[in-house]
């Protein structure tokens, strides 16, 4: 669909294409790695080529052993994420929807300094403010509960942004006039009107916020002591390192099929829903 | 505040309940904000001014904790290695995103489709994960640098090793985050107006001009905003050398970068109030070198 107006172009050119080949085989070796590697035993893994298949085609039994090792500990981990994910990215979609959509569309007293103090967050390193927020959390008593995951998670300056620019376009000013004149609350308005023209926008912030959810790994490895709490990432990389030490159970092949399990959903999620990203960071890129 | 005069750019006067109306959209995701961001900030900066000893317990001792740090050999390596890091691996990120958005913007690349998604794919995956899977293909004992040195005979590098580390964990987030900054760039390639495409033909200019004449000029702002992150998430590199630690465990010291270090010395050390003050200089550090990227960019757009 680019094709019509690169007016310039001549056709498919073959060293260009050449050239992002090897570009798309480095993004896509490791994966190919994991997905061949799941399906070896852990002595298959130690003794064999990592980018072919050896031995006994193992993945069902390595993904039985990875749902059933300490007592199905990873499928707790997993019911854990998806906790995490719904509440804190759900959450975090709604308040930067509503948040962005109240800067674009009312003038109110404050406005600008809001404005300036969320936009000032974004350049404040976030993992630095980590150690002050679990003494924080563990002064009000939220460390090792689920809590102490879900609150940070519901904030996202760049969610509050991508919707701010979003309404601004999507949300026409004389269609709340013609509302207000109608004697509609403001309210009324927005889940009545406003919600529905937003919800490309806000799907875009929904995708962005479960990815950094789902992905999350240092707010939770301070937060929580306890594994039962534990998300996938924090979980799987305590499996690591207790592979690692010297007389741990060598559980490699469980890392690794944790590891598979872990992304497919979140890259199922991402394929589905590819053109919202691309809408989103238009969005975004457009405004500046 | 001045609540009777309006500002000259305000809509028609409304009722005064109208005026606030815009505040109930706002309020709950500032009231989390405010704990969850600006609360921590206040906090670590009081934490900073204080001393906790053994006997007498805590004293406040001004400034001392950043004397400290500013004379702290470790503090200096981590921020030395972070910021090497950020002068090497960011720019090779960003130029190989910016070609890869250029060639599937080109319309002269097959399966464009194809490769858009293929590049962009690892930023779905969690940093865990990532971290995870080169460190196996980087170790020798069933990574694949193993199984060539095997297979060819050859005394490879090992890339956990002491020397190597660094450029391990660069290709790491560059495998990780390239995706994500050609997406930036294409979507901002995507926008420019057709017809400045059309006048560009009209006079002639060959693809390359119209590389360096309109696109890169016209995305000038996705350059900027994708080199802030960048530098953003330099300085905060933690995730992937704290989960190669276990795999690298001579390579990796609990110092090697400033977040590493401020984390160590809290859960480790439990001198909560001297990695509170290494987090702000480090916090105060990113804030001044993205500013001056932000400038930097205008600055040449009013060059022009």
């Amino acid at each position: 669909m680019t094709a019509q107006r690169r007016k310039g172009a001549t056709g498919p050119s073959v060293p260009l294409t050449l050239v992002m080949t090897v570009l798309a085989l480095y993004t896509l070796l490791p994966l190919a790695w994991l997905v061949i590697n799941s399906t070896k035993t852990q002595s298959a893994l130690l003794s064999s080529f990592g980018l072919w298949f050896s031995g006994d085609f193992a993945l069902w039994d390595n993904i039985v052993q990875t749902v059933t090792y300490n007592d199905g500990v990873f499928v707790r981990w997993f019911g854990n994420t998806l906790l995490y994910v719904i509440a804190g990215a759900g959450g975090a979609t709604i308040l930067a929807t509503l948040a962005g959509y109240g800067l674009a569309k009312f003038r109110f007293p404050g406005r600008r300094a809001v404005f300036a103090v969320v936009l000032g967050a974004v350049a404040v390193p976030g993992a630095a403010l980590a150690v002050p927020t679990f003494l924080m959390f563990s002064q009000l008593g939220l460390t090792n509960t689920p809590w102490s995951i879900i609150i940070p998670s519901l904030v996202s300056p760049f969610g509050l942004y991508l919707i701010w620019v979003y309404a601004s376009d999507a949300v026409p000013g004389e269609l709340l006039e013609a509302a207000r004149i109608d004697g509609a609350g403001e309210f009324r308005t927005f889940f009545l009107v406003s919600a529905r023209l937003l919800a490309p926008g806000a799907v875009t912030v929904l995708l962005f916020t479960v990815v950094a959810t789902w992905n999350n790994y240092f707010l939770p490895l301070i937060m929580l002591s306890d594994s039962t709490w534990y998300p996938l990432t924090v979980g799987l990389n305590s499996w690591n390192a207790q592979a690692s030490t010297a007389g741990g159970e060598a559980i490699f092949n469980l890392v690794i099929t944790g590891s598979l399990l872990t992304i497919v959903p979140i890259v199922i999620a991402f394929l589905f829903l590819q053109r919202f990203w691309q809408s989103g960071l238009a969005a975004g890129s457009v405004k500046e | 505040m001045t609540p009777k005069s309006p500002a000259p750019t305000a809509p028609p006067a409304r009722p005064d309940r109208r005026r606030w109306v815009g505040w109930a959209f706002v309020a709950p995701f500032m009231a989390v904000f405010l704990l969850v961001l600006v609360a921590p900030v206040l906090y670590s900066i009081y934490l900073s001014l204080f001393r906790e000893q053994l006997i007498g317990g805590t004293s406040f001792v001004g400034l001392e904790n950043y004397g400290r740090a500013l004379v702290d050999p470790k503090f200096w390596d981590s921020f030395g290695r972070v910021l090497f890091f950020l002068l090497v691996q960011v720019p090779i990120m960003l130029l190989l995103a910016l070609a890869a958005a250029l060639a599937i913007d080109s319309g002269r690349l097959r399966f464009a489709a194809f490769f858009r998604v293929s590049l962009f794919l690892p930023y779905a995956v969690p940093a865990v994960v990532a971290t995870l899977m080169w460190g196996f293909i980087f170790g020798t004992r069933f990574g694949l640098i193993g199984n060539l040195n095997d297979l060819l005979h050859l005394e490879l590098p090992a890339p956990l090793s002491h020397s190597w580390i660094l450029a391990a964990i660069g290709n790491i987030v560059t495998w990780e985050f390239i995706g994500y900054n050609m997406l930036i760039f294409y979507s901002a390639l995507r926008v420019i107006p057709g017809d400045l495409y059309e006048a560009a033909a009209l006079d002639g200019a060959g693809q390359f001009r119209v590389v360096t004449d309109i696109k890169l000029p016209a995305i000038r702002g996705a350059i900027v905003i994708a080199s802030i992150f960048s530098v953003i998430g330099s300085f905060q590199l933690f995730n992937e050398p704290n989960i190669l630690k276990p795999l690298a465990p001579n390579a990796i010291s609990t110092y090697f970068t400033p977040n590493m270090y401020a984390y160590n010395l809290s859960f480790a050390g439990q001198q909560f109030n001297y990695a509170a003050a290494v987090a702000i200089i480090m916090g105060i550090a990113t804030m001044v070198i993205a500013y001056v990227v932000q400038l930097t960019g205008s600055r040449k757009e009013q060059a022009r």
